[in-house]
């Protein structure tokens, strides 16, 4: 879910690792000496060198790969589920569109390969469409929670005193809220669309990234190139988004990686609750929720095929997230 | 240490505040208006008025805000016309019985995470550590509703070893002398939360067993069982209370989809249940209450976390 505590660091590190300690939970607990000097200590780690050294993203893209079997790992599943997904339909042709009672909940057979679902849809034809649609709506909401709350983060720290503890005890108060509670309600409130559904799962999402970047950056901006932009006259949102937002770079993406999972984890709990999207949009969310209805008449094809393909992707993300994020940390053990 | 204290409390304050405020804003974006959401569609123009003038509604929104919080001063957490009850009665009717989920799943989950990350933080980067760690990585990408169905699937309809269902009774005494009902939604609960807790745990042993005074141990001769238990265990412990504090939205939410599943009788299911029946004051009540609970939580965690280790100094 949304809110369980993220899993910690590999090793020593651990604990200590303010970045990842998930004092997120822990409303204002960035008080901690000893834990959390939380967001202000964290970015001490960096100190003495660029993040990014040697080569262009692209170099450090592959580097990142090679070197990190997890992340690797990670990757590979990725491209296999979106091959699936995305090219899967033009190879295994089904017709998704009308509903076919006459077929309905068929077992695994040599015309449909893991049967038939409820209204006759072919169940891993069905599996890729809905893929499709529950990767693309991760994506976004992913996307979308990253890019607010860090725009969020980097102004609050750079505004600094009284505006950014107001904004700050904003993000504490909604941190408060659990997530599932604030999604059930939200979506109750309005009945979301598509756009709307992205938007609610951003909305419940951003408060991570806001304060990841907001303890980068305020370390950023006491460096000095960045007190440099300060007296040549640059304005502060030259300041939050050519200096302070690139050097922040790998911790979003990082935590992009972990927001995207959380999403596709979100919506499925919200579709099982009777509270995602309309049939029109099949996601696997969805078939898993209709698959739970029929487990009594053993149609496993119905209930295990999409259970596998969210946990396989949640899995993939999460360890893209891990294996970069560990990749980062040696790169700054070497120098 | 007093002054830690004052100032952690008077933070959670000043979070509780944003709370009100938000929920309030929450109130007034309720599809039609707040008389409605509380009175019912079919409500009395008479009452409606009366509701109104109760709330103030039609003075100043400051004023309203201080009729909210003076409700919420003595314990009115709104009321339920579909229920015909106040939210504060059946969040209390219901409240102790996801206590007793969410306590048990809590102590198992405890239970079977500590020897876990002790074992992966003894034998750290062998295949059995790797196998773990990996396990617990898989697990806690599970959907937790994806869980309970899969665990009734497997126990319920296919060996018929327990019940798929809950407890039915309306009472703990009721309840507990149905302990099989309680097995599977325990279990579910557990499992995600063992996940974390055993990685927190791996962590946390490993961070202990690189200290000086291990070394320290274990060059004068103490035994491998002794420096475990008595030296890193007990030290690693500490950051374990944090971490139940900061579980407990997750530990929540996992209810709420546990309780739907298993159909037991707790605030998640009432939650659930209001959401469809767009049941807003329960649905605003328990948001509320929940959000509460997880700022005391925090609070007694981090206040807990200060006690436990004299190391630290604020």
């Amino acid at each position: 879910m949304a809110d369980t505590v993220p899993l910690p660091e590999e090793g020593v590190k651990g604990l200590e690792e303010p970045e990842f300690f998930p004092a997120g939970a822990a409303g204002a607990s960035g008080t901690f000496t000893a834990v959390g000097a939380g967001t202000i200590g964290a970015p001490d780690r960096f100190e003495g060198g660029e993040v990014r050294s040697g080569g262009s993203m692209l170099r450090m893209t592959v580097v990142t790969f090679v070197e990190n079997k997890v992340a690797l790992a990670g990757m590979i599943i990725l491209v296999f589920l979106v091959l699936f997904c995305f090219v899967g339909p033009h190879i295994y042709i089904t017709d998704q569109l009308t509903l076919n009672p006459a077929i309905n909940n068929y077992g695994p057979s040599g015309s449909h390969l893991l049967g038939t679902d409820g209204e006759g849809f072919d169940v891993l034809g069905r599996l890729m469409v809905a893929g499709q649609s529950s990767i693309e709506i991760g994506l976004a909401a992913g996307l979308c929670a990253a890019i607010f709350g860090t725009l969020y983060g980097a102004v609050s720290a750079v505004a600094g005193g009284l505006v950014d503890a107001v904004m700050m005890r904003i993000v504490d108060a909604l941190y408060s809220l659990p997530a599932l509670f604030l999604l059930i309600l939200l979506a109750t409130i309005f009945t979301p669309n598509l756009p709307l559904m992205i938007l609610v799962l951003a909305f419940i999402s951003w408060l991570g990234p806001a304060r990841l970047v907001r303890g980068e950056a305020l370390s950023l901006r006491t460096r000095e190139y960045v007190q440099a932009v300060k007296v040549a006259g640059g304005t502060q949102s030259r300041i939050v988004l050519r200096h302070i937002v690139p050097n922040a770079i790998g911790t979003i993406m990082v935590n992009t990686s972990f927001l995207i999972a959380d999403s596709i984890l979100a919506l499925a709990a919200l579709s099982y609750l009777g509270l995602g999207l309309p049939d029109t949009i099949p996601t696997w969310g969805g078939m898993l929720s209709n698959g739970t209805n029929v487990i009594y008449d053993g149609y496993w094809w119905q209930l295990y095929p999409a259970g596998i393909a969210i946990v396989l992707t949640v899995v993939a993300f999460n360890f893209l997230g891990d294996g970069l994020r560990d990749t980062l940390d040696v790169r700054l053990q070497r120098r | 240490m007093t002054g830690y204290v004052f100032r952690r409390f008077l933070q959670s304050a000043v979070v509780l505040f944003l709370v009100a405020i938000i929920m309030f804003v929450m109130f007034h974006l309720l599809p039609g208006n707040p008389a409605k959401a509380e009175l019912g569609p079919k409500a009395q123009p008479q009452s409606i008025a009366a509701f109104d003038k109760l709330l103030g509604l039609d003075k100043p929104l400051w004023y309203q805000f201080w009729v909210y919080i003076d409700r919420l001063g003595h314990g009115n957490l709104g009321f339920s016309y579909i229920q015909n009850a106040s939210v504060g009665l059946l969040f209390a009717q219901r409240f102790p019985k996801s206590i007793l989920l969410v306590g048990l799943a809590v102590i198992v989950a405890i239970a079977v995470a500590i020897p876990l990350g002790i074992v992966q933080a003894v034998r750290r980067n062998t295949v059995d550590d790797y196998m773990l760690t990996g396990g617990s990585f898989v697990l806690y990408s599970f959907p937790t509703f994806w869980l309970g169905i899969i665990l009734i699937e497997i126990f319920a309809i296919t060996l018929h070893i327990l019940p798929p269902t809950a407890p039915e009774g309306t009472s703990l005494g009721q309840i507990l002398s149905d302990w099989q009902g309680l097995v599977l939604p325990v279990t579910t609960l557990a499992l995600v939360s063992i996940a974390s807790y055993s990685r927190y745990m791996r962590s946390s042993m490993i961070d202990s067993l690189a200290q000086d005074y291990i070394r320290t141990a274990k060059a004068k001769g103490v035994s491998q069982r002794v420096i475990l238990l008595r030296h890193a265990l007990r030290n690693s412990l500490i950051p374990m209370a944090t971490l139940i504090g900061l579980s407990i939205p997750g530990l929540l939410s996992g209810a709420v989809l546990t309780e739907e599943v298993f159909n037991y009788p707790g605030v998640g299911l009432l939650f659930v249940q209001s959401a469809d029946s767009e049941d807003f004051p329960v649905l605003l009540g328990l948001t509320l209450v929940a959000a509460i609970g997880v700022i005391v939580g925090n609070l007694v965690a981090d206040i807990g976390y200060a006690v436990l280790d004299p190391r630290i100094r604020y």
